[in-house]
């Protein structure tokens, strides 16, 4: 989550579940929380009950708008508009927290001259490149700051980069410290960030969001309002989020957006405030902390990439930021080095940084499906996940799977993914023939979680362990039984082998305890590995004490501490009853047990509570330490009034009144200067796909999406003002319900849970019905240019049309749980979807889009793809007669 | 302590029959205003109690697809979408005064707006009826009221006559199928499934973990506590106190269903807290039991028998002279 990650410093939820019960507001956005995070709400509740007003903005009126205070509808992908409106309104209405802005923030750091703002640049800032289709972000520096490139841009290599664990949820990426930025405290100079951002934002006003959003001006005014008054020291406002912020083309900024206003009404760091991300079951957050992804290694550490680094002191000097926790970072990487490489690992050869696997390219997971689209990728091995069904543009994934030499599933059961090469919409249509795709698959059984131990990192940053309760059937195996044995056989046959390219495997440390009959191996031990120790194999308290000789080893610096004193903390089960509204004891979360992050900010420069009402972790005077009732996410004896000498470095160099500890100036980031490939500045753009034109500029979309021109597999619906939009009048958004979980193998394959919501339908309003001839429980059919599913109608008030520029817009709704197996089947809203992306993510615009919708089932079996075929040419040569050129393909700024 | 009385107003065998065993009458508090609509419940009942798959049926119901209590589900969530504002906007305070002036009653709290719309959403289960209708006509004693004074059916003794069906007023009781052929697609289980029925199935209020000193599985799985157990005594006084909140905070609607232990069924084991009308969620608004009328029936149909009686004796008498 670099939004977060940038602004704050850490990408992770600031804020725990249980502390939503505090706010006095919560703004559920971006969320279906009630409906997908069913549990967690029972907070939302809790605070409702207590009198919070609980806001839901979204584009359906859903489980979480009927428990909600008040519902605001607004169209799909406009998301930036509303809030940015909402920054509008703080600040023309002079409602920021001006004591926490002041000290706490960025607002009042001059930027460089040369900064030209989409304002000032028709929906651009300054450093667009054509050519490369991205943006040089020198001209976005603080004035008078050493230049480096933004984290992200890889491909350009790392020469001059410093602290760029940004790439996926590190912190706010490197600046320079030592000299002092320019500053303005009366937040007054034009060129100050504050300014800036006032600029920026002027022309959001709630005549604006409400043509663009197509809200009332009145909902708006009230949210904002309401917003602002559960705000400041007496007070405090939640936002809640999920992948309905996260998957857009834009995704990035508009959670950004929500970051920008909790800074500036003082709600970060704060009881009842923060942002709350909202991420999957069960472990999505400890599958970037421990990552699964291709660009950062454990603890957000920045994975070294194919351009000479001069070892692993160029990679330590390009990692470590002069101040903040990052200045650490040499620590981390050499106890992380010493985990996996253990006595190998030597001072004489770097600690085997060598050894590290480097990357060349994006390699995120749209960009490898392409790759295998064109031949280049050969085999696919796919855990826990369902591309077939979950992934955009479903058959672009399965065509793509049929180009495989092999392909390998592990999952519980046999999954559209494992089936596609006999069972798939294209084996229906005759686009494929089993007899001729070449794909060796192989279809691994997995445990589920109930049939082995282990440890959940969950939303909120918990590390939760569960005990086995069943044995794994038949051959189900746990993943880490398939890892551990899969290492386990290669490394004794590569034992004895004196090719160099075989030491990383032959050194690798691979001692782990096992047991039973089919030789599981400790989760305990792996946990321990994580949480790390010294070189008395002495378990590590936490990872302050983490060292960059070669004496310390730890395999995830955050999760350092987590097998403290040997005991595993994460198995800790303490009712929350029996302690601290913190639940300390309640299990582990990183880092340093802290819940609630820069908790610092709970109290005034001075370290006093903001007032009584909100106090959580203050400074006493008596004992020299910061104390409350949460760990202090701050060094505990380091005063209020510290200021760091000018040599200091890493954490020593954070003043005592800078609660944000991992970034470089310990200050919240209203602008972002470096770390983000798309803007210092979150602005409004409409989707890649959409039926309107911006409102603000004649730069239509993000000009930084990541998009697939030259791909056949990925065509795209005409946009608004482009001949044959008209053939895609709706916006349509996907989303899950709580009877399913994604891409469905957990659920359709239940028959508890099919029954529950057995068939894939759509969501339409009464007036698109009668618009379109649908009729509520027959048959439709929803067409894209990538594909055309159908569905069961569902005619429901809960989908409003909205009025817009004068424009009435429909939206339709899909659940996009199903496929073609398991006990309920049906059309993969995914199938629509096109593949275009987030450039600092890479995540898929799914959320916000345009179809068509007709009545009547979809053509079957050779006709789909004939009529397929056909909408294509026709869509094709209506463009060609004026094909639209975006601007950001011109112009250079 | 409500003890549960006969229609005929004799008292109950339960709970003096249980003697030193008998436990304070138990049961569920649903308050809807807090359920979110999860289904955990429906889906926690089944997989405790081993009850079959009802059925793969889209209904088109907004998001209810398990339609109706039966044999295999023993709770189910109703949906129903409204253009109702959910809570009534506070009267205007001038407007109260001058009325107070006046006299009359307060102003009529206005709507919020037609775009209003509200998301009701419902759990029900078995009432476990004070004066259980289906107890009082089961010949084989499977019906049976616990020591926690719940209403079980025991499966082993069930015969499946179907005499309880029609005197639940809420349609609760219901035969399990029989698979009607041998090509018919088995349930779900194979527990269950797979062995010939015909037998009536409901809830149990969990009576096996009661026993063991566990809450039901339904309220133990409900995220948000809408599904609440606990002591009936208990229940009552706390939906009392949330009744007063919600009327406070002008919840449209608000209302108690079931408590009343004067109703038709002698008041419910498993309440409700409603947010309108009870037709409104597909219950019936008087419920009574059918057996109440039993005692006027049988006054009936002895004086008719005694009628009879004397009229055949009549005749006999009249015959001689």
């Amino acid at each position: 989550m670099p939004s977060l990650g940038t602004t704050f410093g850490r990408g992770g939820a600031t804020t725990f579940q249980q502390d939503l019960m505090n706010a006095d507001c919560i703004t559920i956005m971006g969320s279906n929380m009630a409906e997908n995070h069913p549990v967690g709400f029972q907070w939302v509740l809790e605070a409702r009950e207590r009198g919070a007003e609980v806001i839901h903005i979204d584009p359906r009126f859903t489980r979480t708008s009927a428990m909600a205070t008040k519902h605001i509808g607004i169209r799909a992908g406009s998301d930036i508009a509303f809030l940015g409106g909402v920054v509008n309104y703080i600040l023309a209405n002079d409602r920021w927290f001006h004591e926490y802005v002041r000290c706490y923030t960025n607002a009042r750091v001059i930027v460089a001259d040369e900064f030209v703002d989409t304002e000032d640049g028709d929906g651009l800032f300054s450093g667009w490149d054509p050519e490369k289709g991205r943006y040089d972000v020198t001209t976005w520096q603080y004035k008078g700051m050493t230049v480096h490139g933004a984290a992200g841009q890889r491909e350009e290599g790392f020469k001059g980069t410093k602290g760029e664990q940004s790439g996926h949820g590190g912190h706010g990426g490197g600046l320079e410290h030592g000299d002092p930025p320019e500053e303005d405290w009366d937040l007054e100079d034009p060129r100050c960030v504050f300014q800036i951002l006032k600029r920026h934002y002027r022309r959001y006003t709630p005549e604006f969001v409400a043509d663009a959003c197509g809200c009332s001006v009145e909902d708006f005014l009230w949210y904002a309002e309401t917003l602002c008054r559960n705000s400041g020291r007496e007070r405090t406002g939640a936002f809640v989020y999920a992948v309905g912020w996260t998957q857009h083309t834009v995704g990035v900024q508009l959670i950004r957006t929500a970051a920008i206003i909790q800074l500036l009404l003082g709600n970060v760091g704060r009881p009842g405030g923060g942002v709350m991300a909202l991420r999957g079951h069960a472990s999505i957050q400890g599958s970037t902390d421990i990552p699964t992804l291709y660009n950062i290694l454990p603890g957000y550490l920045t994975m070294p990439h194919t351009e000479d680094y001069g070892g692993l002191g160029g990679y330590v000097e390009r990692t470590t930021a002069p101040a903040g926790w990052w200045g650490n970072a040499d620590a981390y990487i050499v106890s992380l080095l010493k985990a996996w490489w253990g006595s190998a690992a030597t001072e004489e050869n770097e600690f085997c940084f060598e050894y590290l696997p480097r990357i060349d390219d994006d390699n995120s997971n749209y960009w490898t499906v392409q790759q295998m689209l064109k031949g280049k990728v050969t085999g696919y091995i796919v855990v826990g996940e369902n591309p077939a069904v979950g992934s955009a543009n479903g058959r672009a994934q399965r065509l793509a799977l049929a180009k495989l030499d092999w392909l390998v599933v592990r999952d519980l059961v046999e999954i559209e993914t494992a089936a596609f090469w006999y069972d798939s919409p294209e084996i229906e249509s005759g686009e494929l023939v089993t007899e001729q795709i070449p794909t060796e698959v192989f279809f691994l059984p997995a445990a589920s979680h109930l049939e082995k131990d282990g440890s959940f990192t969950n939303t909120q940053r918990l590390l939760q362990w569960h005990y086995k309760a069943v044995e794994p059937k038949d051959d189900c195996r746990s993943e880490l039984w398939f890892y551990y044995h899969l290492g386990r056989m290669i490394k004794a046959r590569l034992k004895g082998s004196k090719d160099p390219k075989n030491r990383p495997i032959n050194d690798l440390t691979w001692e782990y305890g096992t047991h039973g009959e089919t030789h599981e191996p400790s989760a305990e031990d792996v946990l321990r590995e994580i949480s790390g120790w010294d070189d008395k194999g002495q378990m590590l308290a936490g990872y302050k004490l983490l060292k960059a000789d070669g004496s310390t080893s730890c395999g995830c610096w955050i999760y350092c501490g987590s097998f403290a004193d040997g005991e595993n903390k994460t198995a800790r089960k303490k009712p929350h009853w029996e302690q601290s509204d913190a639940a300390l004891e309640w299990a582990w979360a990183w880092p340093a047990n802290r819940r609630l992050l820069y908790n610092r900010a709970s109290a005034d420069p001075y370290g006093n509570p903001w007032s009584e009402r909100k106090q959580y972790v203050w400074w006493d005077p008596e004992q020299e330490q910061w104390t409350g009732i949460d760990t202090p996410d701050f060094d505990e004896e380091k005063p209020p009034n510290y200021v760091p000498s000018s040599g200091a470095k890493g954490p020593d160099a954070v003043a005592g009144d800078h609660p944000f500890i991992m970034q470089a100036d310990g200050l919240g980031w209203l602008y972002v200067p470096q770390g983000l490939e798309d803007g210092p500045l979150p602005t409004h753009y409409e989707p890649h796909e959409s039926p309107f034109d911006n409102p603000l500029y004649s730069q239509r979309a993000n000009p930084r999406r990541q998009q697939n021109k030259d791909l056949d597999e990925d065509p795209y619906n005409p946009v608004d003002g482009e001949p044959g939009s008209e053939l895609f009048p709706y916006v349509v958004t996907t989303y899950r319900l709580t009877e399913h979980h994604t891409a469905g193998g957990m659920t359709r394959f239940t028959p508890y849970l099919a029954e529950l919501q057995p068939q894939m339908f759509v969501e339409v309003h009464p007036d698109l019905a009668r618009e379109r001839g649908l009729e509520h429980g027959g048959w439709a059919t929803i067409v894209s240019m990538r594909s055309a599913i159908e569905a069961r109608v569902l005619v429901t008030d809960r989908m409003r049309p909205l009025r817009m520029n004068g424009r009435v817009v429909h939206q339709v709704g899909l659940p996009y749980h199903w496929g073609q197996r398991g006990y309920t089947t049906g059309g993969a809203a995914n199938d629509l979807a096109h593949m275009a992306l987030d450039p600092n993510v890479h995540i898929q615009e799914v959320k916000a889009f345009t179809c068509d919708i007709r009545p009547g089932r979809r053509p079957r079996g050779p006709k789909l793809a004939a009529f397929m075929n056909e909408l294509r040419e026709r869509v094709e040569a209506e463009r060609g007669r004026a094909p639209r050129r975006e601007p950001e393909e011109a112009r250079e700024t | 302590m409500t003890t549960p009385m006969q229609p005929t107003g004799a008292p109950a065998a339960w709970p003096d029959t249980y003697g030193e065993d008998a436990k304070p009458r138990v049961g569920f508090f649903t308050d809807t205003s807090i359920c979110i609509g999860c289904k955990a419940c429906e889906v926690a009942c089944k997989e405790w109690n081993l009850i079959p798959e009802d059925g793969r049926v889209w209904t088109g119901e907004s998001y209810d697809n398990t339609s109706a209590l039966g044999a295999n589900s023993w709770r189910h969530v109703a949906f129903v979408e409204q253009r109702k504002p959910l809570r009534l906007a506070e009267p205007f305070p001038e407007a109260d005064a001058r009325a107070g002036e006046a006299g009359s009653a307060g102003a009529q709290p206005a709507e919020v707006g037609v775009a209003d719309l509200r998301w009701l959403m419902a759990s029900d289960v078995c009432k476990h009826c004070t004066h259980a209708g289906c107890l009082d006509v089961c010949p084989t004693g499977a019906l049976f009221r616990t020591e926690f004074g719940t209403v079980v059916v025991q499966e082993d003794v069930c015969n499946g006559c179907g005499y309880c069906v029609p005197t639940c007023p809420f349609g609760v009781l219901d035969k399990r199928d029989l698979a009607r052929s041998p090509d018919d697609a088995p349930l779900a289980l194979p527990l269950f499934g797979k062995k010939e029925d015909g037998r009536v199935w409901k809830c149990t209020l969990c009576y096996d973990r009661l026993k063991g000193g566990l809450e039901p599985a339904c309220a133990k799985a409900c995220p948000t506590d809408s599904i609440q157990f606990d002591e009936l005594d208990e229940l009552r006084k706390r939906a009392e106190r949330r009744l007063e909140k919600l009327r406070v905070e002008r919840w449209n609607g608000a209302r108690l269903y079931g408590q009343d232990a004067g109703d038709g069924v002698g008041g419910f084991g498993a309440f409700f807290l409603l947010l309108d009308e009870p037709e409104v969620y597909g219950l019936p608004p008087d419920p009574v039991v059918p057996t109440a009328h039993l005692p006027k029936l049988w006054r009936t149909t002895a004086l008719a028998a005694a009628g009879l009686l004397a009229g055949i004796a009549a005749a006999f008498v009249g015959g001689r002279e």
